[in-house]
């Protein structure tokens, strides 16, 4: 605090929040966002955990406000957010923008600058991100005089300028939005000099549904059902995400059962999609044998969820103030026999991977992620555990049963390695544990309450904050109600949002066959990157 | 080699025979949500997507039900409405046009018949399970020559729907035994499954897809979104569902459809493709 104070020349106020472990720093001056911002990554060794901007000028401060929220890396660091808040002229929309000493803030301030019209002043690619071709030239859908259920004329537009590399013998491989698979759009465009990638450039946000938007407005069990659909597999990760931090602002505690079975559901979405994608994977390197497996253990994953919630995503578990159903003794049984039976059956496909020369060879150095980069794109969940960042929200900001006081111990899998292999490794390792794990849950529920009622209307002007693991890693949910208990604002800083770029950047190691392969390595959602 | 083709053989055949027999999902499936007239319906704003709404007409309130809409959360079937609304567990739901998606209920006279669709199997159940299969072969054959090509386009889904047209490959449901495949070409299709409610920054390209598509075509849009909007509904953002973007020949409905689901809307797809092409002739 001081060291930050002696390093910027305005005033900060600080003050206790969002939670009562988070502290706010409330800049005088937008000058002082960079070195305040350099104090928290460099002396404190955090990293920015999501940006939030809101338009208030609506109410007497009459200004925008964006929060720029960090939290520690450190191993052991305490579950904290430092959130910088500064006010922005209306009148003159400009920041100073991070993104060349922060480079996990470019997406962030380019949404920004689309959706709030706040300029990220010196940012060394300012693109459009969000918007797309034929958006009108200064409207921007989130400030609040928008409104945003009507349809925008398209207007006539350029084609967008994607960054490549020239030069005699390059070629330019432009890929999707539309592909040719059952997969989500996104254009890639490829430059390459013979086989091998010397860069790709990826345009998202073809997926952009305006749901932050949507949700404004309505009272937060109406948005709740929003938030569950704002990407298929993390459904149970962000239905709670949003939950919790909508319990933190009604100042609800949810029963221990409750908090059990959320834990057991989200264990077992990270079961399914991490037993699907490593089968996916053998698609990518053309293991027929291991796609197949795959796909028949994540349908019988997929058939258990439908059975224990009504739906093969778990959809409708997670309510908020707890669970809408219970999980009774028999249904345990069911639970008990397909994990152990899975768990014989992915032992048996992984050993199969691994004796298979002729995928190894495809994972080996395929796509590596330094351990550098992933922390300066602040890359989260399997990703970054693979180049050796030893992060997990699980352990660092505990959330449902984690939570409680006689929580299992996770054990957090990292491989140093950052190629294709390491991020199969992460996954299967990480599919056991969570096995594990829900044994351990499952060892620890007790009868009791399902569910708390919320207060109705919710306190108004609160602002809640959590982290949660989904199976791509760390999500981040920013949830702030108005004066009447319905949601003003929402955030979701998913985890593929800090991870795309890092994909671009282990494309370049590769050769243009193995893109899809690294693409898959990976496995991030479009859909809840675009919102 | 040889441990993979012992697993394989160990394992044995895990494919479903649906639809040539019937899938019962389990106990806790939420499908179509089954209105009782004359109970008391709950209001329309319990529905957080607008699939439930309400009229008065000659003094009776009529409550109607838009099953394109619906997302099977299975609010309006808790407590208070518990009774007046149940989550039933029929799934085939799929239909042709959003006018056969709409149930509606005289909610204070139970001597009132549910008009709109009515609740029960819209398939029948055969007796003869093979030859059930061997008719789904057949309608393929006739009408497509070999089989039916279908290419997927995501319109701004949530990814739901996707994974499950995904599982349609795999194993247990594995849609090539009925003739059914997914190509990557648009000029190889017969026709589009479309998921999402087509977003702004994709209409262009979901517009161009289908007309690559040769005549006759058939679109059929899956899952809430595309059936009608689900939870996106209109914006700035989205054209709010397929229909308003492109003429839809089968809807099916779901949040996401469950893959059976799915199967059932395409071979319904396939009764749509039929008729039109005779129309050419």
């Amino acid at each position: 605090m001081d060291a930050l104070r002696a390093c910027v020349g305005g005033a900060v106020d600080a003050e206790v929040g969002p939670r009562p472990s988070d502290l706010t720093l409330r800049l005088g001056r937008t000058g002082d966002l960079p070195a305040a911002a350099a104090v928290l990554i460099g002396s404190h060794s955090m990293a920015l955990a999501t940006l939030v901007a809101t338009d208030e000028t609506a109410t007497p401060d009459g200004d925008l406000k964006v929060r720029y929220v960090f939290e520690p890396t450190a191993r052991g660091a305490a579950d904290r957010f430092v959130t910088l808040l500064i006010s922005v002229d209306a009148a003159r929309p400009e920041v100073p923008s991070l993104t060349t000493a922060i480079p996990a803030a470019n997406w962030h301030e380019r949404e920004m600058q689309d959706l709030f019209g706040i300029v990220p002043i010196g940012h060394p690619d300012p693109r459009p991100l969000v918007v797309h071709d034929g958006w009108p030239r200064g409207v921007f859908p989130l400030r609040k005089a928008f409104d945003g259920s009507r349809r925008v004329p398209v207007e006539p537009a350029d084609e967008f300028p994607h960054l490549i590399a020239e030069g005699e013998g390059v070629f330019e491989i432009p890929v999707g939005p539309i592909h040719a698979g059952i997969i989500e759009p996104g254009h890639f465009r490829l430059t390459s000099v013979g086989e091998t990638v010397l860069h790709l450039d990826a345009r998202l946000f073809y997926t952009h549904r305006g749901l932050e938007k949507r949700m404004e407005g309505l009272v937060p069990l109406d948005a709740f059902t929003i938030a569950e659909r704002i990407c298929g597999v993390c459904s149970v990760a962000h239905g709670m995400g949003y939950c919790e931090a909508l319990e933190q602002i009604a100042g609800v505690e949810v029963p221990p059962r409750a908090r059990l079975i959320r834990s057991i559901a989200l264990e077992l979405e990270r079961i399914y999609n991490h037993v699907g994608d490593v089968g996916n994977v053998c698609a990518g390197a053309a293991f027929h044998y291991g796609t197949a497996t795959g796909a028949r253990l994540k349908e019988r994953l997929q058939q258990m969820n439908e059975r224990l919630a009504g739906n093969r995503f778990l959809r409708g578990l997670v309510v908020p103030g707890g669970v809408r159903l219970d999980l009774p003794d028999d249904l345990l049984r069911v639970l008990a026999i397909t994990l152990q039976d899975t768990l014989i059956e992915f032992d048996s496909l992984m050993g199969r991977i691994e004796a298979n020369p002729s995928v190894v060879d495809r994972l080996d150095d395929t796509g590596v992620l330094p351990h550098q980069a992933a922390l300066d794109f602040a890359v989260t969940g399997v990703a970054a555990r693979a180049s050796g960042v030893d992060r997990d929200a699980r352990r660092d900001h505990p959330h449902g049963a984690f939570a409680a006081p006689n929580a299992p111990e996770l054990h957090v899998v990292t491989v140093a390695k950052g190629d294709a292999m390491a991020r199969v490794t992460v996954r299967a390792l990480e599919a056991r544990e969570s096995i594990r794990l829900v044994g351990e849950f499952v060892r620890r529920l007790e009868p009791g309450p399902l569910r708390v009622a919320l207060a109705e209307p919710l306190p108004g002007g609160r602002i809640g904050i959590a982290a949660i693991e989904s199976a791509r890693g760390e999500a981040v949910h920013w949830l702030r109600t108005d004066a009447l208990g319905r949601v003003e604002r929402y955030h979701l800083r998913s985890p593929s949002y800090h991870n795309w770029p890092a994909v671009a950047l282990a494309a370049e190691t590769a050769i243009v066959p193995d893109f899809p392969l690294v693409n898959k390595s990976f496995e991030l959602c479009y859909s809840c990157t675009d919102r | 080699m040889l441990r993979i083709l012992l697993n394989a053989l160990r394992t044995g055949v895990v494919t479903t025979r649906y639809p040539a027999e019937p899938s019962v999902p389990p106990n806790r499936f939420r499908g179509m949500p089954v209105l009782l007239p004359g109970s008391s319906l709950p209001p329309p704003k319990v529905c957080p997507t607008g699939a439930l709404s309400e009229r008065l007409d000659a003094g009776r309130r009529h409550v109607a039900l838009d099953l394109a809409r619906c997302v099977f959360c299975g609010r309006c079937a808790e407590d208070p409405w518990a009774g007046a609304v149940t989550m039933g567990r029929e799934f085939e739901l799929a239909a042709r046009t959003r006018a056969d998606l709409r149930i509606e209920v005289v909610a204070d006279d139970p001597a009132v018949p549910a008009a709109g669709r009515v609740t029960g199997p819209a398939a029948e159940p055969t007796p003869d399970a093979d030859a059930e299969a061997a008719r789904a072969a057949s309608e393929i054959h006739r009408v497509l020559g070999r089989s039916l090509h279908l290419r997927h386009l995501d319109a701004g889904s949530c990814n739901a729907c996707d994974w499950e047209l995904a599982a349609l490959l795999n194993p247990v449901y594995d849609v090539r035994r009925l003739g059914i495949d997914f190509v990557a070409a648009p000029r190889h299709a017969d026709g589009v499954v479309v998921t999402g409610p087509v977003t702004r920054n994709l209409e262009t390209a979901v517009r161009r897809t289908v007309e690559a598509i040769p005549e006759p075509r058939i679109v059929i849009a899956v899952g809430a979104c595309a059936a009608s909007g689900g939870i996106v509904g209109e914006s700035y953002a989205s054209a709010g569902g397929v229909d308003k973007v492109l003429p839809v020949d089968v809807y099916i409905p779901g949040c996401p459809p469950r893959p059976e689901a799915i199967i059932f809307g395409i071979l319904v797809a396939l009764g749509r493709l039929d008729a039109r092409r005779l129309a050419r002739e």
